[in-house]
């Protein structure tokens, strides 16, 4: 109370140190930040930057002795929360400072009832109750936007969605009404409007609160939007700080500027309607049974995709554009029959939906498929080497072992992987270098046709706009058809001619790219759109929770 | 773009894989499991070469300037100016006719698990040799401490069983006997096991209900009562047993290698396989055994010393191997029957208990090895 301008956090020379295997690597290298009273700090930077473990050991919840600390001071209302016994770090984690995680469902306990975990924090540090609990926690619950909290009180997280969940988690971050709230990637496992949604929640209650907020991302768009300063982070350093208008009108360091340039950019390949079709349907239909009753009879289905038809020429790319759910990825295995479905599928002019696993082999080799997540995608008990050429010994097995070798060095080449790293294991490479991998070895057998699923979800910004650029090279080059899955909307501009919005199974809009992206007729899209590019939330009917 | 084409050859990294190493790094860091492997291993390969430590029959002869393997080879004694079908190399007479006419080299140990000592100093069973003083161990030679034959070679180390056979050579070869039998079981039903695991698991479905419940009723099988009727119909042997004892043992494996399958068949580099029009089978083996391999090699030394245990109780029990095989079962029945001769249930006790301690160590060893979260300073 002596100094007003005295800030509530103050981080100084803090550093952090992992021991493993005999090792020590320093992930935070000397970071000093402060944070004022009622101000948003964001701490931005890409996956590896340290920023989650600079959150993470303001609180101390790193995985001690294996994370040390070299040096450095955390000092909060003047207490050194370094130096602090574990009976004053409980007294301030989850009372005065309190978190919030990435993965909502997963820092619920889901064998207990929302009620009952509000309450325990409230239990813990409190003063409350068991009588007050419970209208405390409804108060909570109505702060954060539940409707109908009396309902949900005795819900377990399973029956909640992820945008409530995270809800859920934010009620309890305020239970205790804390000085400052740590949110660490909050929105990255949202769909985009439910992260509109939650992202203009945590504001109004910082604002109507007067909390500080230390809010980690690697979005750039969020930090804009939401954040009064903003510390730049790269390799455990934080290379600059300031306000954000200064920040991102006039960067300083290389290191920000990158980041600010480094949205994937760009426009597809003019339409050409003298190419040939390379993938056609109609009425594509996926239904899984539901089965009720002793005799397992099939009461109803759950309609995944639900009639939709697509056409796709050589050199152009489909996107297929839509919320968790929406049956955007189960259309694109359907399509490429890795799962079965009803409806007509034609690929180069031959109707495939009838091929039993012999006739579509010889298919296989121009229908590729690349996966969202780089690191499952790639056997981790194979060389590179071996990855790719998995496919050539199936396909063209009359190939001798130099030849293969050759193919393979080739497509890494072209991926712009230097082949003489075909022999290492997948994880001895970074998410974007395994993305590459994972084109390469569809390539490999030189594809008419790729379905990209959701190909740079898994990846830092700047490493999505190398792994687009290096997709519509690609395209250029072999004339490749793409269907591009995707729930980033910037991604799907750079690269779609064609666009599918999809919405539970079924198709909201359909047409082309650009003229969807101009001008969206669907009340569905537009909300959509408001979401990706300006983070607003939509208040509408068509908008889940 | 030339450059490319001339990296051929992968680097040398060494015939393991890093994450083979490193496992390798971690089961070396179990010092006591590591220790363990090597005793069992040593130990192992000795009773391989049984017949060169205990046998009653030279390893090399030199008779009238031909070399003889009577080891290998089965010489009729007339070859010596006998009258037997088989060489008895121990009879006076045999040995004294060789000496004549060349030399022998013996195995350290001259009696194989089956040959009696004539020469025992008393009724069997007797007492290992170092509990007797010098007149007592030659006291069954016709010339008594002087006779030339009453010497270290021929002395009994750990004494005789109830049919003056020589315990030392019947553990060396009940040891062996034990091993192969245990390790043969286990190869096999992991073989079965892991098959019957990956198909039910990667297939899933009806697939699995089926094999599941039939695993059920299959395993609530009472096995030993099983195993006994089995032994009383069918004539024991190695063989037999070794069949009866798969029919059961191999649902140990299913469940985990099922759940691993069933894990690991929706892993994007499953499907990536499958979109690249990867078969089955090959998928099965290529991308998710290894991952069942994993629990299958953690649970293998359990599995084995569960075998030998199995194995020494039906011998135990006079079910198991034909009579007169060398058997630790038999050898604590023994034990057991002559129990004013404790030197054979305590021979018996020490190394089914050394084998067991030394194969639950390396198990150990091997389960730390495989644990990715175990950290070693």
């Amino acid at each position: 109370m002596s100094d007003v301008t005295e800030p509530l956090l103050s981080i100084r020379d803090l550093s952090v140190a992992f021991h493993q295997g005999g090792k020590t690597t320093l992930a935070v290298d000397s970071v000093s930040f402060d944070i004022q009273r009622g101000e948003v700090l964001a701490l931005v930077g890409e996956s590896g930057s340290g920023k989650s473990v600079t959150a993470n050991s303001i609180l101390k919840l790193l995985p001690y002795p294996a994370a040390s600390h070299p040096g450095g001071s955390i000092l909060f209302k003047g207490q050194d929360l370094m130096r602090a016994t574990d009976a004053d770090l409980r007294r301030v984690r989850g009372n005065d400072i309190t978190m919030i995680f990435q993965e909502p469902m997963t820092s619920l306990n889901p064998l207990h009832t929302i009620e009952k975990q509000i309450a325990e924090i409230l239990a813990l540090h409190g003063e409350v109750s068991v009588k007050t609990a419970r209208a405390r926690v409804l108060e909570l619950l109505n702060q954060v936007g539940i409707r109908e909290p009396e309902k949900r009180l005795a819900a377990y997280p399973h029956e909640l969605s992820g945008g409530q969940r995270q809800r859920v988690m934010i009620a309890m971050a305020l239970a205790n009404r804390p000085e400052l709230l740590i949110a660490d990637e909050p929105t990255t496992a949202l769909d985009v409007t439910v992260q509109a949604q939650i992202l203009k929640l945590l504001k109004d209650l910082q604002v109507q609160h007067g909390m500080s907020m230390l809010f980690i991302t690697h979005d750039l768009g969020i930090v804009r939007k939401f954040a009064d300063r903003v510390c730049v982070m790269t390799g455990g350093k934080i290379v600059e700080s300031g306000p954000v208008v200064e920040i991102f009108d006039n960067p300083r360091h290389a290191y920000t500027r990158h980041l600010l340039t480094s949205e994937p950019k760009g426009t597809p390949p003019a339409r050409d309607a003298a190419k040939p079709v390379v993938l056609e349907a109609t009425d594509v239909k996926v239904w899984f049974p539901i089965k009720a009753g002793f005799m397992r009879r099939v009461v109803d289905y759950v309609k995944a995709v639900d009639g939709i038809d697509m056409r796709l020429r050589a050199g152009h790319t489909l996107g297929v554009v839509g919320e968790s759910g929406s049956g955007k990825t189960t259309l694109g295995l359907a399509l490429t029959r890795l799962i079965a479905s009803k409806g007509r599928i034609a690929f180069v002019g031959k109707d495939i939906q009838d091929y039993r696993f012999a006739r579509m082999k010889p298919l296989r080799a121009r229908m590729q498929v690349v996966f969202q997540d780089p690191f499952g995608s790639l056997s981790p008990r194979m060389p590179i080497a071996d990855i790719i050429a998995e496919g050539l010994a199936i396909h063209e097995s009359g190939l001798s072992a130099t030849e293969r070798d050759r193919r393979v060095a080739q497509a890494l080449e072209e991926v712009g992987l230097d082949p003489a790293t075909r022999w290492r294991f997948p994880h001895e490479f970074s998410g974007g270098q395994r993305q590459r991998v994972a084109i390469a070895r569809a390539m490999v057998l030189k594809p008419k046709f790729v379905m990209l699923d959701e190909p740079t979800s898994a990846l830092d910004m700047s490493v999505q706009a190398q792994v687009v650029d290096l997709l519509r090279d690609l395209q250029r080059r072999h004339d490749l058809a793409y269907l591009f899955i995707s729930h980033d909307l910037k991604v799907v501009r750079a690269l779609a001619n064609d666009m599918i919005v999809m919405r539970l199974g079924k198709v909201m809009e359909q047409g082309p790219a650009d003229e969807i992206f101009d001008a969206p007729q669907h009340a569905y899209t537009q909300a959509l759109m408001a979401a990706a590019f300006n983070l607003e939330a939509v208040t509408s009917s068509v908008i889940r929770e | 773009m030339t450059r490319v084409s001339q990296v051929n050859a992968p680097p040398r990294t060494g015939l393991f894989s890093p994450i083979s190493l490193r496992r390798w790094g971690n089961f070396k860091a179990n010092r006591r499991g590591y220790w363990s492997f090597w005793i069992f291993a040593v130990l192992f390969g000795l009773s391989l070469c049984a017949e060169l430590i205990a046998n009653d029959r030279p390893i090399i002869a030199s008779y009238k300037g031909e070399i003889l393997f009577p080891v290998a080879v089965d010489y009729p004694e007339e070859k010596f100016g006998g009258f037997l079908a088989q060489t008895d190399y121990r009879s006076d007479f045999i040995q004294n006719e060789i000496d004549a006419h060349g030399w022998t080299i013996w195995p350290p140990i001259r009696y194989s698990y089956q040959t009696a000592n004539a020469y025992i100093p008393h009724s069997a069973p007797t007492p290992p040799v170092w509990l007797l003083s010098r007149q007592d161990r030659c006291a069954g030679y016709p010339q008594g401490v002087n006779d030339p034959e009453c010497r270290p070679a021929n002395f009994n180390w750990l004494g005789t069983d109830d049919q003056a056979r020589d315990v030392a050579a019947r553990i060396i070869y009940g040891f062996r006997i034990s091993v192969l039998f245990g390790l043969i079981l286990t190869a096999l039903s992991a073989l079965v096991g892991v098959t019957a695991g990956a198909v039910q698991g990667y297939f899933g479905g009806w697939t699995d209900l089926l094999m599941q419940r039939f695993i059920e009723i299959w395993s609530s099988m009472p096995v030993l009562y099983i195993l006994l009727i089995i032994a009383a119909v069918l004539p024991p042997g190695f063989g037999v047993l070794l069949g009866i004892m798969l029919l059961f043992s191999w649902v140990g494996f299913v469940g985990i290698v099922r759940a691993e399958f069933l894990r690991a068949r929706n892993f994007e580099y499953v499907n990536a396989a499958r979109a690249l029009g990867v078969g089955n089978v090959t998928i099965m083996f290529r991308h998710l055994l290894p991952n069942a391999m994993v629990a299958t090699l953690t649970f293998l030394p359990f599995i084995l010393s569960g075998s030998i245990t199995t194995l020494t109780s039906l011998d135990f029990l006079g079910f198991g191997m034909p009579p007169g095989s060398p058997s630790l079962g038999e050898l604590i029945s023994q034990g057991k029957t002559n129990i004013e001769a404790p030197w054979l249930g305590l021979t018996a006790f020490f190394v089914l208990s050394i084998m067991l301690s030394l194969l639950i160590f390396v198990g150990e060893a091997t389960r730390d090895a495989f644990d990715p979260r175990k950290t070693f300073r």
